[in-house]
């Protein structure tokens, strides 16, 4: 296979990906179904990566358990950002929840170096989790991926099945319905009786858990965590795949991360091969110019794609020109 | 307060009956109140928006809340159902103190209001702007959310009641719409139908006809009276002095954020104070109506209570 479709093919799915996509069906709960503001997904993913790695090395606790910690840390995470805000304006919650995911990556970074250890981050997790991959005898190679990286894409692509399933039946259902109504007018839903605060608050727990679950799967892929995975880069290149595959579809997250990743590593594969035709002279195309010139050919595609589909991959155009009244 | 004291709480009277012979000075006592509020203040800056000494809605009857523009109904539309918190004072729903109650729980009570700006929903059909008026719906608690078969049943009996009630309002053939594409009096309609999906005792409506064609003014006054006919009471607030002679059977008359005067709509469409509060605040579209409103009132009092109920 030439390079141009096996890489981008490889990054498109690989374990990063799939945290992407986990981070970005959180938001969609958060922004594309409920209107909520959450610019800190990546202190969900950050507290389930930590708490699965930090709760089985420091603590010895076992993995079920260290997965059910990472949960209950979301929950809490939830609580902290969304009671103090969720009964004010939309914009609160949104300074909240960044300068929490900035405080906790600050605290990671800095502080409690036996547990986190700073830069280099906690690894040594995931033992358990590889004796349980029945890809463990394989030999060499499968479609590009190791067998680590299958046992981790094999569970993690169905907990996005998985995932997307929940999230289908319940915006379909009467409780979704209370959710679409809080995104366009919340005065109008509390005049029928809705306690809003309460749905506000239960949507933003479980989207921050489905971040945490990305958290996980993240941390499995790369065997360790890291504070530099959980800036705020994180949570906005999330927020960029969903609205690429349009906010408030149920597979919009799956195939905007999915897109974008491909995308990315696709321009990385073009413009690497660019760079070594011989006639182009290094202080015009190097490897490190590669990296941040991706970037901006994908922030073109993307404002492309906004001026001539607003409604992103699976949008309803229908919908956007309501909003335009 | 002042209080015609010819009616006790013992032999109480509801509905129209209650309000015969009631002395017609703001702030008098009703029979059989369903919403009493109480010192009600609010300031913003330095305006007192609203100074409300005391006002009683009589159950069971349609009770006009009038008044210049600015002075201070939607503030206490919205003081009364929560939607915003008084200075000071406080309010009771059939006895009931509402201080502290959400404007959630105020309408789980059964006190229901529509806004003066329509806030339907325009990304979701008119059914399931409907279906979202319903209260107690198992399938809105998030367990039991993504288990159909635990709240379908719920769901189909919802369904019925929001489709009969669009037919009342004939938007039933809109159903599958989205809301945003109704025209501004359908939304008014629409808003009104699905305040009726939560089963008030107490509909609010604050401006009900403001934007609807004069063909859908003659059928919203219809299902205005159709409510008080199926027992509930109504509080609506409303410029048309048309509309408010002809279905009110009280009237109560705000101006700079306080109860001016109150009364059968004949008696106090000529009350010197009223004309005085609407001329004083310069308010150009209902002045010269009222004017003539007032002095046709006057010489015509009551032959116009029974005009033809339609649709
Ligand atoms: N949120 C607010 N902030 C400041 N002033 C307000 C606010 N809401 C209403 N007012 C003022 O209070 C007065 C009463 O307004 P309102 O209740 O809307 O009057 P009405 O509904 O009788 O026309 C007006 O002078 C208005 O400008
Ligand atoms: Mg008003």
């Amino acid at each position: 296979m030439p390079d141009f479709i096996s890489i981008p093919f490889h990054d498109g799915l690989s374990p990063i990906a799939i945290s992407y996509v986990l981070a970005a069906m959180g938001l969609n709960i958060h922004f594309g179904y409920t209107g909520l503001l959450n610019f800190g997904q990546a202190a969900f993913a950050a507290v389930g990566g930590y708490a699965l790695a930090v709760s089985i090395v420091s603590f010895d606790v076992p993995f079920i358990p260290a997965l059910l910690l990472g949960l209950l840390g979301a929950v809490i995470l939830s609580l902290i950002m969304g009671i103090p805000t969720l009964r004010l304006r939309a914009d609160y919650l949104a300074i909240v929840t960044i300068a929490v995911a900035e405080i906790l990556r600050l605290v990671v970074t800095t502080s409690y170096k036996d547990y986190f250890h700073a830069r280099d981050g906690v690894s040594g997790f995931t033992e358990t989790f590889r004796s349980w991959s029945p890809y463990r005898s394989m030999d060499g190679n499968f479609l590009t991926f190791s067998p680590g990286d299958l046992w981790v894409m094999t569970v993690g692509w169905t907990m996005v099945v998985l995932l997307s399933l929940l999230t289908y039946l319940l915006v379909r259902s009467p409780w979704g319905r209370v959710l679409k109504s809080i995104r366009e007018d919340e005065d109008a839903v509390r005049s029928l009786g809705k306690n809003v605060y309460s749905y506000k608050l239960q949507a933003l727990i479980l989207g921050g858990m489905i971040g945490a679950i990305g958290g996980f799967v993240g941390a499995l892929g790369l065997a360790s965590v890291q504070p530099d995975t959980f800036t705020t880069d994180f949570t906005f290149i999330a927020f960029t795949m969903l609205i690429l595959g349009g906010a408030g579809r149920v597979l919009a997250p799956v195939v905007g991360a999915v897109a974008f990743w491909a995308l990315l590593s696709l321009l990385a594969v073009l413009l690497g091969e660019l760079s070594d035709l011989s006639w182009m002279p290094d202080s015009l195309l190097d490897n490190t110019r590669i990296g941040n010139l991706r970037f901006a050919a994908v922030g073109i595609a993307l404002m492309l794609l906004m001026i001539y589909r607003p409604q992103g991959i699976f949008g309803d155009k229908k919908e956007i020109a309501i909003d335009a009244r | 307060m002042p209080a015609d004291d010819s009616t006790t709480d013992t032999n109480a009277t509801t509905g129209r009956a209650g309000l015969v012979g009631l002395a017609a000075e703001p702030g008098v006592a009703k029979p059989d109140p369903i919403l009493v509020a109480h010192g009600i203040t609010r300031q913003f800056g330095g305006l007192k928006a609203v100074d409300v000494d005391h006002v009683e809605v009589q159950r069971g009857v349609i009770t006009a809340l009038i008044g210049p523009n600015g002075a201070g109904k939607t503030t206490f539309f919205n003081l009364l159902t929560g939607f915003d918190a008084a200075d000071s004072g406080d309010r009771s729903f059939n006895g009931r103190s509402l201080k502290r109650v959400s404007a959630s729980k105020v309408a789980r009570l059964g006190m229901v209001r529509t806004f003066q700006l329509t806030k339907v929903l325009s990304k979701l059909t008119v059914m399931e702007n409907m279906r979202l008026g319903a209260t107690g719906q198992r399938g809105e608690q998030i367990w039991a959310a993504p288990l159909r078969f635990l709240w379908a049943d719920q769901e189909r009996e919802v369904t019925e009641r929001a489709m009969e009630l669009l037919k009342r309002f004939k938007l039933d053939a809109k159903a599958d719409d989205l809301a945003g594409s109704l025209s501004g009096g359908q939304r008014k309609l629409l808003e009104m139908a699905r305040s009726l999906m939560v089963g008030p005792e107490l509909v609010m409506l604050d401006e009900p006809m403001a934007g609807v064609n004069p063909a859908l003014k003659q059928s919203l006054l219809g299902h205005v009276k159709s409510l008080r006919e199926s027992g509930m009471s109504v509080l609506f607030v409303e410029h048309d002095m048309d509309m408010v002679r002809d279905i009110s059977d009280w009237v109560i008359v705000m101006a700079q954020g306080q109860v001016i005067a109150e009364g059968p709509p004949e008696s106090v469409m000529g009350d010197q104070r009223v004309i005085d509060a609407y001329l004083g605040a310069h308010h150009d579209t209902d002045i010269t109506e009222l004017d003539l409103d007032a002095l046709a009132a006057e010489a015509e009092a009551e032959t116009l209570s029974n005009r033809g109920d339609s649709a």
